[in-house]
């Protein structure tokens, strides 16, 4: 298990948080979201082994939240 | 989304907008339509883009809602609708990722205070390297002006820090060897060699970066009440759209209510209040762990103060020492040697003064026993000494005759606790421990009085110093001789009297009553992570004084939310009103729904500037520096 910590462009819509949530957690690899709305964060953890953090970073650019950096722990 | 090409898209958008109604108003219709639909397709590339993106992740996204809504718009002919649309919403997300911005402001100040260089003997040689890269017990150089760069102890020099990185206090404070300080805080004036202890992510400035971070998304429960009510809004109103169509056949009327189906003002109402107020707060030095934490704090009724060390200033310092058949010095050093395991307050005064008198040995004792809330008992060559209180020396059939009875009553009554040595059941003699009241106790229990608190003290130390202690705070109701339990017990007492307690302790001692009351409050947190870890709010700097406040900005956080949230489902209720009446449209509902949300955040806005009221000054005079800040 690892935990990567994504720092997004700001959040405007809290719904936006719901659907991160959402979408990221059917995710392969993925254990356990969670979407700071106020710190504009995404922390994920996940399984290194069926997880890429390369996708999850897409999907949230797909979302329409731009990464700004990562950390992956 | 780059911001920037959205700031400019704003204005291309509002720009061709003007345009057109101005070929619109020399009924030049032609042109002006060519122009709308210019505007519409700028304004709306971007949120049709998001709505296309969320859909291959089978998400409904409001980008969709209004994408469709434009669509529609755009085939029955209403093209400066369609262009109003867009632009609103392009304009209401550009201002919002502007004000929001605003709100979260203090954590980024917060951030702005990180200490970026540090400088570091390596070799023999002096090197900067980055703070991020300093271990642990590295030797640290700084100079007048530069950051601390890592929590350590000084080992050498002297200097004149301002912490307000933690404690949110500006005034300098003075250090020398031995000295406690912490990563962030900043070297006024002298110079400083330190000792890195804990470093990264161990840093008192780090936790409380963390602590703030996770507080402002901690929700609280009107918040989870509303997000419910929002998960099924949207929906419900995508429902009532289509229904509203098949019967009425009102194609206007359906698009209009896509454009007002983002509960936006609703759903950003409170979180936009509590990361407001618990900003505020965390500049100042007071951690306010999360919204519900402010929900209760801005509820209590009543607030009990632990004694030692929250309204006294917690330095016992012995006072007075009365021997039977015995030196002083003797005595001193048995005493020091039974009380060397001992975490008690009373125990370090002991062993100050020992140290002072130069009788302290590093010899430990044998059997060492600790019975909560009477004393230590400790074998010392053999023979058995007790060290404790009353309810020690009776448990133990110690004989204390009437001058001695006598001697503790009188130094109770001067507000000192009276500590009993005895070896086996021959009483040995007294030492008097005081410890000073907080110069500014007093008058924060009147404030506290005066916001319509009650106030009491829970302490383990006996009745009379208690009692002295009480009214020179000016707190009528206390309970003295409690063991820790008994104060959980009291806790628990007064919250099944339908009581919203708080309790104030220094996070260490006080644990279990500051885990049981509804808000645990800790003082002088800087430096201790059990304090940070167990209580609810956290004073960093040891300032009594705050308090007050901080139950103030809890209020005004809580009604601000209220504010905020009856405002937005006012115009929840306004906005489906007036579609249902006909008297909203596309424009005018996007125009209506942004607006509500800029207005919220902006109310939120207000709270980053709240500052107490009725403050009188309080004279805590500890050598204040003046200094004039090179810095803005």
């Amino acid at each position: 298990m690892k935990n990567i910590t994504f720092q997004v462009d700001d959040f405007i819509c809290p719904s936006c948080v719901q659907k991160i949530e959402k979408v990221m957690s059917t995710q392969p690899g993925v254990n356990e979201v969670k979407v700071l709305f106020n710190a504009a964060k995404v922390k994920i953890k996940f399984d290194e082994t069926t997880g890429s953090p390369e996708e999850y970073e897409g999907i949230l650019t797909k979302l329409g939240s731009d990464v700004l950096s990562k950390k992956i722990s | 989304m780059k911001w920037l090409s959205k700031g400019k898209l704003v204005s291309v958008t509002g720009v061709c907008i003007i345009t057109a109604l101005v070929f619109q108003f020399i009924h030049f219709t032609i042109m002006s339509d060519i122009i709308f639909w210019i505007a519409t397709i700028l304004a709306g590339y971007p949120i049709a883009k998001n709505a296309f993106q969320a859909i291959t992740l089978k998400v409904i996204s409001i980008e969709l809602l209004v994408t469709v809504a434009v669509i529609g718009a755009l085939f029955i002919g209403e093209y400066s609708e369609s262009a109003a649309v867009t632009f609103l919403f392009i304009l209401g997300s550009y201002l919002e990722h502007r004000t929001l911005e605003k709100t979260r402001s203090s954590l980024k100040s917060l951030l702005d205070l990180a200490p970026l260089e540090a400088r570091i003997v390596k070799d023999g040689k002096e090197e900067i390297i980055a703070a991020e890269d300093v271990q642990e017990k590295d030797i640290l150089f700084i100079h007048s002006g530069e950051k601390v760069p890592a929590d350590g102890r000084v080992i050498d020099g002297e200097a004149h820090v301002n912490e307000a990185a933690i404690t949110g206090e500006s005034i300098p404070v003075q250090k020398k060897a031995n000295d406690k300080v912490f990563s962030g805080t900043i070297i006024d004036n002298g110079y400083l060699k330190v000792e890195a202890q804990k470093v990264g992510e161990d840093t008192t400035f780090s936790k409380i970066l963390q602590l703030v971070e996770e507080a402002q998304d901690t929700k609280a429960k009107t918040q989870k009440f509303i997000e419910k009510f929002a998960t099924y809004y949207t929906p419900s109103i995508l429902v009532l759209s289509i229904g509203v169509f098949i019967i009425t056949r009102d194609i206007r009327l359906a698009l209009t209510f896509l454009v007002i189906s983002c509960p936006g003002a609703l759903v950003i109402s409170a979180p936009v209040s509590i990361v407001a107020g618990i900003g505020n707060g965390a500049k100042r030095g007071i951690l306010i762990k999360g919204g519900e934490i402010t929900e209760r704090a801005a509820k209590l009724s009543i607030i009990a103060f632990d004694k030692t060390g929250t309204l006294t200033v917690g330095k016992p310092q012995v006072a007075a020492i009365k021997t039977i058949e015995i030196t002083e010095n003797e005595l001193l050093a048995v005493s020091a040697k039974a009380e060397s395991f001992s975490e008690h307050h009373l125990a370090r005064a002991i062993l100050d003064e020992a140290a002072k008198k130069g009788v302290a040995s590093n010899e430990k004792p044998e059997n060492f026993q600790v019975f909560k809330g009477m004393g230590v008992i400790a074998s010392i060559d053999g023979n058995s000494w007790l060290i404790g209180n009353r309810k020690m020396m009776a448990h133990n059939q110690v004989k204390i005759n009437d001058d001695i009875e006598q001697y503790v009553y009188n130094e109770e009554v001067r507000g000192r606790t009276a500590v009993m040595i005895a070896n086996g059941q021959q009483l040995k003699g007294i030492i008097s421990i005081s410890d000073r009241i907080r110069p500014e106790a007093a008058e924060t229990i009147r404030l506290l009085k005066k916001a319509g608190k009650k106030v009491i003290m829970l302490t383990g130390d006996n009745e009379r110093t208690a009692a002295t202690v009480a009214a020179e705070v000016g707190i009528s109701d206390y309970f003295a001789g409690l063991l820790p339990e008994q104060k959980v017990a009291k806790i628990k007492e007064l919250q099944a009297s339908g009581l919203m307690v708080g309790m104030v302790g220094d996070g260490i001692n006080d644990a279990p009553a500051i885990a049981t009351a509804d808000v645990g409050i800790a003082m002088g947190g800087a430096g201790t992570d059990a304090a940070m870890e167990t209580a609810d709010i956290i004073l960093m700097a040891d300032r009594m004084e705050k308090l007050p406040f901080t139950l103030n900005l809890a209020q005004a956080t809580v009604r601000n939310m209220q504010q905020n949230m009856f405002f937005a489902v006012s115009i929840v209720i306004l906005l489906l009103v007036g579609v249902l009446s006909k008297t909203v449209f596309l424009a005018s509902g996007m125009l209506i729904h942004e607006l509500s949300v800029l207005i919220v955040i902006l109310n939120a806005i207000r709270l980053l500037k709240f500052k107490s009221t009725g403050r009188s000054p309080i004279n805590t005079n500890t050598n204040v520096f003046v200094t004039i800040p090179n810095q803005k």
